[in-house]
C-alpha cells in the first residue's frame, strides 16, 4: 500500500514571515491531471495592504545596503535555488505537466537569470549615471536610485522563469517588491519565497501574495505608498483601469506592449522602469581668491 | 572709537530706471501658428496675450482647433516618415546647431519679448532663459550623430511623433528643453505653448523656419487646455511630454492609460531648502532668496520650504528679511528689477489666496516693504514664519514669491521633514560639513539636490522628479532616452 | 554668526543698549573677554564660513546692475569724493606729491563743481609736503606706515614709522598686518601690533591693510577683518597695491559683511577701503552698488568707504564730462598729474 502523501498548505510571504491570508481563505491547486496538489492562501485586500507596509520597511533596509552586499544576497538566492533544484523541477513537472527535461531547463534558466541580476547591482550608476559636464563652477553628477516599493503581477505563461525575470530586475535596482504570483502556480512562487527566506534577503524586501490578480492588483495599483507598478502579468485588455488608478499618485508603470520572451537575454528596461535619476550639484572653488579678480 | 561726525552725502540710491527698450522685442500685432512649415491662422479663437506688468494687451495669437491638431500630427507624421528619418544624424545635428546660433543672434529680441509676455525680469530672461535655451540646442545638436554611444544599442530608434505641452513660467526655455532632445533623437514634434505665453515659442518657430528645417518636423500650436488635451490624447502621437501642474499630469497619465505610449511628466514641487547651523550663512541667505524669488517663485523646483536649524532660526530669518528688503520689485524691463510680475490674474489670485490661508492657519506673514507698481500682477516677497508641517502653505505648491519657514533640531528631523511630501523634485542643503552634505543628498527623495547652491540648470544634467513631481528626465543622457525606443527586452 | 561666541547676541542692538565706546567694550559686547591666542582663535574660527562660488556669483550679479542717468552722475561724484589719491613710489619727489595734492583738490579744473577727493595717501616722509598743500581744504592726509608694504620689521620700528607720519600731520594711517603671523595662526601677535599702532595713531584714523591677496581664502579674509576690527582698526582695507590680486568685488563683499555684522551686533560702525585694481568708472560704480546692497546706504559716505586708487580719478572725470557734455571725452583732455 502506497504511503499517503502529506499535502502542503502554501502560505503567503509577507515581511519575512509566512502568514495565512488574514481573510482565512484558501484555494485548491490542482495538477495537470486534476489531482489536488495543495492548498494555497487566497490573498485579500488587507493582505495586499500588509504586504505594502512590509515592503516599505524592507525598502529602507534594502536600498540602504551597499550594492556589493545586495549583489551577494541576490547571488545567495541562486545558490539556494541550485540546492533546491530538484524540488523546483518536480513542482513544475507536476503543475504544468512538462517533461523533466523541459522543467530542468526552466529551472536552470531561472537560476542563471538570478546570477545575471546579482551582477548588476554595483554597475547601475556607472551605466546610467555619471559626472555632468556643466558649464559653471560646480561638480554635478547624476546617479540612479531605486524608486521604492514596486508591485508586480507575475506572468502566467510558466511558473518560475517569468517570476524570476520580473522580480529580480526590480530587486537589483534596489527596490522592494510585492509580487502577486501567477494564480495557476502558487506552489512554485511560494517555494521561491521559501528560498528567499533562507537567502539573507532582508524581511519585507520581497513579499509574495497568491490568489487572484483581478482581486488584488487594483488595491496595489491605487495604493498611494506603491511607487512602481509592473503589469507584465496583466492581460493588455485589463491594464487600463489599473493604470488609471496608478495615475492618481503618479506611480511609475511598466506595461510592455510586446509579450516578453523571457528565454532571451534580458536587457535593462525592467531595471530602468523602476529607477529614478538623482542629480546632485556642489560648488567647486575655494582654492584661491583669483576667481573673483576678473570682476 | 573715532566716530567724528561725517558730512552726510545724503545720497538717494533709488536706481534710476534702466529700461530695456520694449521695441527690441519686436512684438507683432498678431502671431499665427506654425504648421507644416507655414505660418497659418488656426481655426480656434484668437487669444489676447496680456502684458502682466501693465495689464495692457500685448498681442493677439491665433489659436488652434482640434482639427488643427489633427493636421499638425499628420504633418509631423509625414515629416517623420519622410525627410527627417531619412536624414543622417550628422545632418540633423547641423540643423540644431543652426538653431542654437540663431537663438543667440536674436537673444536680445527674445529676452525682451519674453519679459513683455511673461512678466519676468529682463535680467533673468537675458542672463538665464535665452542663453540656456540656446545652450540646450547646442548641447543636443552634438548628440544627434552619437546616439549609439548612449548604451541603447548601436542605432537606437526614435519614437515617432512627440506631442509636447509646456507651461508659462519659462516659455522659450521649456520649448527648447522639449524640442531639442526630441529632434536630436530623430523625432518630429507638435508643441503646444501655454495659452498666456506663446510669443517666444512662435519667434522660435520663425528661427526654425529660417534655419530651413523641413516642413512638419516641428509644429507649434497655441491654444488652451483643450488643445493640449487633444494633442496628448491623439492616436497619431507616439510620445507625450508634459511640463505643468501635478493635477494635469495625473489627468494625462490617466488619459494615456493602456495605450502603451511613452510618457514623461515634469510636475509640481515643494522643494525643501535646508540650512544647518554651520552653513556659510551669507551665501545660504542668497541661496534661499534665489531659491524662492527667482522668476517670482513660479518655478516647479523652487525652494519654497525653508527648513532651518532651530538654533539659528531667528537670527537667520532676520538676515533673510533684511536681504529680501533689498529686492527690487517692478518693471520687468528695468535691468535692475529683481522680481517682476506674476504671469496671470489666475496665478495672482492663487498666490494671494494661499497666502491668506497661511495667515488664517496661524502662520505669521511678513512681506517686504518694497514699493509695488500700481498696475500689474505684482506680489511682494513674502515669508511665513511660525508655520507647521501640516499647514497648507507648507504642503501645497504656491508657485509664487512666498516662502514658508519650518525649523528642525537634528539632521534626521530635517530629512524627515524635507521628505514629508508627495512631491520630490528638488532640495537644497546648506552646510560646510562635506559628509553631512553627501549624507543629506543621499537621503533626500528628490530628483535634483543642490548642495550649497540652488536653481542651477544645465543641458548636460538630468532634471526631473520623484513621486508626484513626475517621471522621466530632461537633460543629459537620460533626457535623450526619453525620446528613444529603449525597450531592450526580448520580445517573442 | 551662530557658531560664534555671539550666538545669543541679538542681531540688532536694542535702542537702550549703549553703543560700546572703546575697543575693549566692543569686545566685551561681542562676548570676547580675553585677547590671548586661544580666545581669538576660538572667536575667529567660530565665524561662519564663506562659500566662494556663491560669494562670487553674488558679486557678479551686483556688478551687472545697470546704473544710469541721475544715479550714475551722483555715484561718479560720490566715487571721486571717496578716493584716497595715492602715490607710493620710491621716486615720489615733493614736486610729485604737490601735483597730486592739487589734482586731489580740483580733479577737473574745467569743471570746478567736481568734488575733491577724500585724501591724499603718501609715504611718511612725504606727509609734511601734503599737509602744507592741503591745509584748509578739508582733504585728509593719509600715510602708509608700519614698514609698508611687507611689514617685515619689529613692532618698535612699526610704531616709530607710525609716529613719524602722525607727527608730520597725517590724519589717517594705513598700516599693514603681519600676514606671516596671521597665516601661522599667531592671531595674538597680529592683534597686539594693530592695537599698538592704533595707540600710536592718537587722533588719526587707522586703516588696517589685510593684504587679502596673500591670505589665500575668503575665510581668512573674514577672520582677518574681524581681527582688525576687534583690535581697534577704524577701517579695514584690502591691499597695499603691491600684490596681485589686489581689491576684488568678492573680497570687498566679505569685508563689507564684516562691518555690517559688527554694526548689527553692537551698533558700532567701521569703514572699508578696497585698494588696487579699481581703474574705471564702471569698477567704481560696481563697488558702490556692492556697498549699497551688502552693507547698506549709511556706508555710502567718504567717512565710511574709500577707494585706494590713482588712475580711477581721471576715468571718473572723463565719465563725468561725458554725462554733462553729452559726448565722450578723451584721455588727452584730462590732466595727468
Amino acid at each position: 500500500m502506497a504511503r499517503l502523501a502529506v499535502i502542503k498548505t502554501y502560505k503567503l510571504y509577507v515581511g519575512g514571515a509566512f502568514p495565512r491570508s488574514e481573510s482565512g481563505r484558501t484555494y485548491q491547486v490542482r495538477d495537470e491531471k486534476g489531482t489536488l496538489m495543495a492548498n494555497a492562501a487566497l490573498a485579500s485586500r488587507k493582505d495586499a495592504r500588509n504586504a505594502v507596509v512590509a515592503a516599505r520597511a524592507g525598502f529602507g533596509r534594502w536600498s540602504g545596503a551597499t550594492p556589493y552586499n545586495r549583489g551577494q544576497v541576490l547571488y545567495r538566492i541562486a545558490e539556494m535555488m541550485e540546492a533546491r533544484r530538484s524540488e523546483l523541477v518536480d513542482l513544475i513537472v507536476s503543475s504544468r505537466g512538462l517533461s523533466a527535461a523541459q522543467a530542468r531547463s526552466e529551472v536552470d534558466a531561472s537560476i542563471d537569470r538570478v546570477v545575471h541580476f546579482a551582477g548588476w547591482t554595483d554597475k547601475l550608476p556607472a551605466v546610467f549615471g555619471g559626472a555632468n559636464a556643466v558649464s559653471g563652477p560646480y561638480f554635478s553628477y547624476s546617479a540612479p536610485e531605486p524608486c521604492g516599493v514596486v508591485a508586480v503581477a507575475a506572468p502566467d505563461e510558466s511558473p518560475l522563469l517569468p517570476l524570476v525575470s520580473v522580480v529580480l530586475p526590480a530587486l537589483a535596482a534596489g527596490n522592494s517588491v510585492v509580487v502577486v504570483a501567477s494564480e495557476a502556480d502558487p506552489c512554485v512562487a511560494v517555494t521561491f519565497a521559501e528560498i528567499l527566506a533562507t537567502s539573507d534577503v532582508p524581511a519585507g524586501v520581497v513579499n509574495v501574495l497568491t490568489g487572484r490578480h483581478g482581486e488584488i492588483m487594483p488595491w496595489l495599483a491605487s495604493h498611494a505608498d506603491v511607487d512602481g507598478l509592473d503589469l507584465t502579468g496583466v492581460p493588455a485588455a485589463e491594464r487600463q483601469q489599473l493604470e488609471v488608478a496608478a495615475a492618481q499618485t503618479v506611480t511609475r508603470v511598466h506595461a510592455p506592449h510586446r509579450a516578453p520572451d523571457f528565454t532571451a537575454t534580458p536587457g535593462t528596461a525592467r531595471m530602468r522602469a523602476f529607477l529614478e535619476t538623482k542629480t546632485v550639484w556642489h560648488p567647486v572653488g575655494a582654492v584661491s581668491l583669483t576667481g573673483g579678480s576678473s570682476y | 572709537m573715532n566716530q567724528e561726525n561725517p558730512t552726510s552725502m545724503d545720497i538717494d540710491l533709488t536706481y534710476a530706471p534702466a529700461l530695456e527698450s520694449a521695441a527690441i522685442g519686436a512684438i507683432k500685432p498678431r502671431y499665427q501658428m506654425y504648421l507644416d512649415g507655414e505660418f497659418v491662422d488656426g481655426r480656434g479663437d484668437d487669444i489676447v496675450s496680456i502684458n502682466p506688468a501693465t495689464l495692457e494687451p500685448l498681442t493677439t495669437i491665433s489659436s488652434a482647433s482640434v482639427e488643427d491638431v489633427d493636421r499638425a500630427v499628420a504633418a509631423a507624421r509625414k515629416a517623420f516618415e519622410g525627410p527627417w528619418s531619412r536624414m543622417g544624424g550628422a545632418e540633423r545635428g547641423k540643423y540644431l546647431f543652426r538653431i542654437a546660433r540663431a537663438i543667440a543672434e536674436r537673444s536680445r529680441e527674445l529676452a525682451v519679448a519674453e519679459s513683455l509676455d511673461n512678466g519676468k525680469p529682463i535680467r533673468e530672461s537675458r542672463d538665464f532663459d535665452v542663453p540656456t535655451a540656446a545652450q540646450h540646442f547646442f548641447h543636443h545638436a552634438g548628440w544627434a550623430d552619437k546616439l549609439g554611444h548612449l548604451g541603447y544599442g548601436p542605432a537606437p530608434r526614435p519614437l515617432g511623433v512627440a506631442g509636447q505641452v509646456i507651461p508659462w513660467n519659462f516659455p522659450l526655455l521649456m520649448a527648447a528643453w522639449k524640442i531639442a532632445p526630441a529632434l536630436a533623437a530623430g523625432n518630429t514634434v507638435v508643441l503646444k505653448p501655454a495659452e498666456t505665453t506663446s510669443v517666444t515659442a512662435l519667434v522660435l518657430a520663425e528661427i526654425l523656419a529660417d534655419a530651413g528645417l523641413p516642413p512638419g518636423v516641428v509644429n507649434i500650436l497655441p491654444g488652451a487646455g483643450d488643445i493640449g488635451s487633444a494633442l496628448v490624447g491623439h492616436d497619431g502621437v507616439d510620445k507625450v511630454a508634459f511640463t505643468g501642474s501635478t493635477p494635469v499630469g495625473k489627468r494625462i497619465q490617466s488619459e494615456l492609460a493602456g495605450t502603451g505610449r511613452k510618457l514623461t511628466l515634469e510636475l509640481g514641487g515643494k522643494g525643501a531648502n535646508i540650512v544647518f547651523a554651520d552653513a556659510a550663512v551669507d551665501q545660504a541667505v542668497e541661496g534661499i532668496v534665489n531659491g524662492v524669488f527667482f522668476n517670482q517663485g513660479q518655478v516647479c523646483c523652487a525652494g519654497s520650504r525653508l527648513i532651518v536649524q532651530e538654533s539659528i532660526a531667528d537670527e537667520f530669518v532676520e538676515r533673510l528679511k533684511k536681504r529680501v528688503e533689498t529686492l527690487r520689485v517692478g518693471d520687468p524691463l528695468d535691468k535692475n528689477t529683481d522680481v517682476g510680475a506674476v504671469n496671470s490674474q489666475m496665478q495672482f489670485d492663487k498666490i494671494t489666496q494661499l497666502s491668506e490661508v497661511g495667515a488664517d492657519e496661524g502662520a505669521t506673514a511678513w512681506t517686504s516693504s518694497c514699493p509695488l507698481p500700481e498696475k500689474g500682477w505684482f506680489v511682494a516677497p513674502t515669508i511665513f514664519t511660525d508655520a507647521t508641517a501640516s499647514m497648507r502653505i507648507a504642503r501645497e505648491e504656491i508657485f509664487g514669491p512666498v516662502l514658508t519657514t519650518l525649523t528642525f533640531r537634528t539632521p534626521e528631523e530635517a530629512l524627515a521633514k524635507a521628505n514629508n511630501t508627495p512631491f520630490g523634485l528638488s532640495a537644497g542643503v546648506w552646510t560646510e560639513k562635506g559628509s553631512r552634505a553627501m549624507g543629506m543628498a543621499a537621503g533626500l527623495r528628490a530628483g535634483v539636490i543642490w548642495d550649497n547652491t540652488f536653481n542651477r540648470f544645465d543641458p548636460t544634467a538630468a532634471f526631473g522628479g520623484y513621486g508626484e513631481s513626475g517621471f522621466g528626465r530632461e537633460g543629459g543622457p537620460s533626457g535623450l532616452a526619453a525620446y528613444l525606443d529603449t525597450d531592450d527586452e526580448g520580445a517573442r | 554668526m551662530s557658531a560664534t561666541p555671539t550666538a545669543s547676541t541679538p542681531s540688532a542692538p536694542t535702542p537702550s543698549a549703549p553703543v560700546p565706546a572703546s575697543s575693549a567694550d566692543l569686545r566685551v559686547s561681542l562676548g570676547l573677554t580675553a585677547t590671548d591666542g586661544a580666545a581669538l582663535r576660538s572667536f575667529l574660527h567660530g565665524l561662519p564660513a564663506v562659500d566662494p562660488v556663491g560669494l562670487e556669483a553674488r558679486a557678479a550679479q551686483l556688478a551687472s546692475r545697470s546704473i544710469k542717468k541721475d544715479t550714475k552722475r551722483a555715484l561718479i561724484d560720490l566715487a571721486i569724493s571717496m578716493v584716497d589719491l595715492t602715490t607710493l613710489e620710491g621716486a615720489d619727489t615733493p614736486g610729485k606729491v604737490r601735483a597730486l595734492c592739487r589734482k586731489g583738490i580740483a580733479p577737473d579744473r574745467e569743471h570746478p563743481d567736481t568734488p575733491s577727493v577724500a585724501a591724499i595717501c603718501v609715504y611718511p616722509d612725504r606727509v609734511a609736503t601734503a599737509v602744507e598743500v592741503l591745509k584748509g581744504t578739508g582733504i585728509k592726509v593719509a600715510s602708509v606706515a608700519t614698514a609698508f608694504p611687507a611689514g617685515r620689521s619689529s613692532l618698535e620700528v612699526k610704531v616709530a614709522d607710525t609716529r613719524l607720519a602722525v607727527d608730520a600731520g597725517a590724519d589717517e594711517i594705513d598700516m599693514v598686518i603681519d600676514r606671516a603671523a596671521f597665516l601661522a595662526g599667531d592671531y595674538s601677535t597680529v592683534f597686539e601690533q594693530i592695537a599698538a599702532v592704533k595707540d600710536a595713531c592718537g587722533g588719526a584714523r587707522l586703516k588696517v591693510i589685510l593684504e587679502t591677496g596673500e591670505l589665500g581664502t575668503y575665510d581668512n579674509v573674514r577672520r582677518a577683518s574681524w581681527l582688525a576690527l576687534l583690535a581697534g582698526g577704524d577701517f579695514i582695507k584690502t591691499s597695499t597695491g603691491k600684490i596681485a590680486p589686489a581689491a576684488t568685488l568678492p573680497v570687498t563683499q566679505v569685508m563689507l559683511q564684516a562691518v555690517r555684522d559688527l554694526h548689527d551686533l553692537t551698533g558700532v560702525q567701521r569703514a572699508v577701503k578696497p585698494a588696487g585694481g579699481i581703474r574705471t568708472t564702471k569698477d567704481a560704480i560696481a563697488y558702490l552698488v556692492l556697498v549699497h546692497e551688502v552693507a547698506g546706504p549709511q556706508w555710502l559716505d567718504p567717512h565710511w568707504f574709500r577707494f585706494g586708487a590713482s588712475g580711477v580719478v581721471n576715468d571718473l572725470v572723463m565719465q563725468r564730462r561725458t554725462q554733462r557734455d553729452g559726448h565722450y571725452s578723451g584721455a588727452r583732455y584730462v590732466s595727468v598729474d
